[in-house]
């Protein structure tokens, strides 16, 4: 990225010009590179402060005071608006309170968070690693095996995904309930995870299969091959490893995008419902109550684009950091 | 070229094929009886069953894809008698929550979707590829800097914030673009109405895709000015301005064109945030509403139309590409 690259581009010099030559591993270079971005750093101390937070939101709601199913329903006006001590911030509530049922908004917030960011991590987690093994046998083995793959995945990305999450939402969810597999929200947020999973992967198989398809002509391949390597052993010795950079880089970019996926079906009412909160949901909310308290709307949606924001730069700063040469 | 062209076309129809295939029997596997939701509440067996009849749920699922794909292009009768009625081809199925032919729903409804993706490309390829050009020139200094804070801010805003803050700030709160009441308008018929129409949603897309295509033109534009033949041209004399605009834009445009084919036949089928924002009566829309309606013969076509505009895109794209890139060779 360009608001990064300044930074990083007079990142050798230092490393040539130190008195004792030390050789140090591509993790170690990585990682003296990400250090130096100061946007990168300070972006990755806000998204990991902003994950603790939500994952440990029992102990912060605790350590605040707040709760997020408390009702506050005495401090509300006839029209469900906050008033009095309830209508701005306050050592109590933080953040305010939710107009129609006065819960506290940070508490809903934090709450909220957790099943966002579990949506959006399992959804990575799980396209990756079908991406990962598609690509690794379709760049591995080419021929045929990969033209099958590659029309496969072709075949997904033409597919319109967005229209099949939505049009399938309700049968699926409905199905997934009536396997006893999980309900209501369980079954929603399986439905999510397994579509946007199902959905997401090609574009991780295809950078996984082009990457292969570069490093196995390297020398190093060709060495493990001529010493006579087991092909299970360049796989997994000499291919995956040489793979985390580009992966690291692709999860911290698309994690924000799952994240923003969620809210969308949230909102539009098809992913978690309430009384359960997620972005999304407390969204779809605040627009109820836009006109008479835009602060609600404009937090909530503040916090989602600060998150999302902050793990762009952390991708960003990845990226410059393990592949200088990309994006400049 | 020709050649190219029939093979490649062969390919789509086969793939529009499957993908028709499969997103029919994902629906007839559905757990649901699409004959009993085709009445309301006064419902009783026999207009269950007569109705299951009409529309030919009794016939195994093959026979009912091949009725589907045949009244795409003959046309199709429901019934028989004084009680039937006819959709003419192309025909999408029929509508019982609307009493509506489903390919009338769909003509209604693209001149808005169309008129929305191509207001929104013309907005964000000028901002994009302006804002690219000007962040390349001007590299490292104050215009590259704030145009990347705009990449970065425009890339992490979702759409659905963006489209809700514009309605709820510009619309309700400034009153800077009226609330528009009587509903969609041809650009032909009142041109004015058109534009206040239609202004909030082509901004709302067009910041999210702007921000895209401004990082990808200033990362081209920046790696072809890198390579030996600008060098050439340049020790051979060529003028700043010719070498930018003729020599490094022309590299650039090939995949440009075929970002900005692939966003427009994504827009057509699934521009379902702005649309349901703005509450504009679009395909994405329709698509929504006859979800939770579990109007499955709409959902079905719109889900198909979308997939037939990005398989065609795709097409075009790449005969395009062909053409305005000469080292790409057709074989």
């Amino acid at each position: 990225m360009s608001i990064n690259s300044a930074a990083n581009s007079e990142v050798d010099a230092p490393v040539i010009a130190s008195p004792v030559i030390a050789g140090r591993s591509p993790r170690q270079i990585a990682w003296s590179r990400f250090k130096r971005n100061k946007v990168g750093m300070i972006a990755a101390g806000i998204s990991i402060f902003l994950l603790s937070m939500s994952l440990f939101a029992p102990i912060v709601c605790r350590i605040l005071g707040i709760s997020p199913t408390e009702l506050n329903l005495e401090g509300l006006d006839s029209s469900g608006i906050p008033r009095g001590d309830l209508a701005g911030y306050s050592r109590e509530h933080p953040l305010g309170v939710i107009p129609g049922t006065g819960r506290d908004l940070l508490a809903q917030l934090l709450y909220g968070s957790r099943i966002s960011f579990m949506i959006a991590i399992l959804s990575t987690v799980t396209a990756l690693t079908i991406g990962f093994f598609v690509g690794i046998v379709g760049g591995y083995f080419r021929g045929r095996v990969d033209g099958i793959l590659g029309r496969f995945t072709d075949f997904l990305l033409a597919f319109p995904a967005f229209f099949m999450i939505v049009a399938l939402s309700e049968p699926m969810v409905d199905r997934i309930e009536k396997l006893g597999i999980a309900e209501e929200n369980g079954a929603r947020i399986l439905f999510l995870i397994v579509f946007l999973s199902f959905f997401g992967w090609p574009g991780f198989s295809r950078l996984i299969r082009s990457q292969v398809l570069s490093l196995r002509e390297r020398e190093f391949v060709t060495a493990a091959q001529a010493m006579g390597a087991t092909r299970r052993r360049i796989i997994l010795k000499e291919l995956v490893p040489n793979l985390w950079a580009p992966v690291i880089v692709v999860v911290s970019l698309s994690l924000p995008g799952y994240l923003a996926s969620e809210a969308v079906f949230s909102f539009l009412g098809l992913g978690v419902q309430p009384p359960a909160s997620t972005w999304g949901i407390l969204l779809s909310n605040a627009t109820r109550f836009v006109t008479v308290m835009p602060s609600f709307f404009l937090i909530t949606a503040a916090s989602l684009v600060i998150v999302v924001l902050a793990f762009n730069l952390v991708g960003d700063a990845l990226r410059d950091a393990l592949d200088p040469r990309a994006d400049k | 070229m020709l050649k190219f062209i029939g093979r490649r076309a062969i390919f789509a129809g086969f793939t529009i094929l499957i993908v028709s295939a499969v997103v029919f029997g994902i629906f007839s596997l559905l757990p649901f009886d699409p004959a009993a939701l085709t009445c309301g509440q006064r419902c009783t067996d026999q207009i269950v069953e007569a109705n299951r009849i009409r529309l030919g749920f009794d016939k195994p699922i093959y026979e009912q894809y091949w009725l589907f794909l045949s009244g795409i292009f003959l046309g199709r009768t429901y019934g028989s008698g004084s009680s039937a009625f006819s959709c003419p081809a192309p025909s999408f199925g029929y509508s019982f929550n609307e009493n509506a032919c489903v390919t009338n729903m769909l003509v209604e409804a693209l001149p808005i979707t169309i008129s929305l993706a191509i207001g929104a490309l013309l907005l964000w390829l000028t901002v994009g590829i302006g804002l690219g050009i000007v962040a390349a020139k001007f590299k490292n200094r104050w215009p590259d800097t704030s145009s990347s804070v705009f990449v970065l801010l425009a890339t992490s805003l979702p759409t659905f914030v963006t489209g809700l803050a514009l309605l709820i700030w510009v619309t309700i709160k400034w009153k800077l673009v009226p609330l528009s009441l009587s509903g969609y308008v041809s650009i032909f018929d009142n041109p004015f109405g058109f534009f206040q129409y239609f202004i909030l949603p082509w901004i709302t897309l067009a910041i999210a895709y702007a921000a895209i295509y401004t990082r990808f033109t200033r990362a081209a534009l920046l790696e072809t000015l890198g390579e030996d033949y600008i060098r050439t041209a340049r020790a051979k004399g060529v003028g700043e301005r010719v070498v930018f605009f003729k020599h490094t834009l022309r590299a650039v445009l090939a995949p440009l064109i075929t970002m900005a084919g692939l966003d427009f036949a994504g827009l057509i089928g699934g521009a379902i945030i702005t649309e349901t924002i703005f509450n504009l009566p679009g395909l994405g829309r329709l698509t929504l509403r006859s979800v939770y309606e579990f109007d499955l013969s709409v959902v079905l076509a719109t889900t198909i139309l979308a997939a037939v505009v990005v398989i065609v895109m795709n097409l075009i794209v790449d005969m395009l590409y062909a053409v305005l890139d000469p080292r790409v060779r057709i074989t």
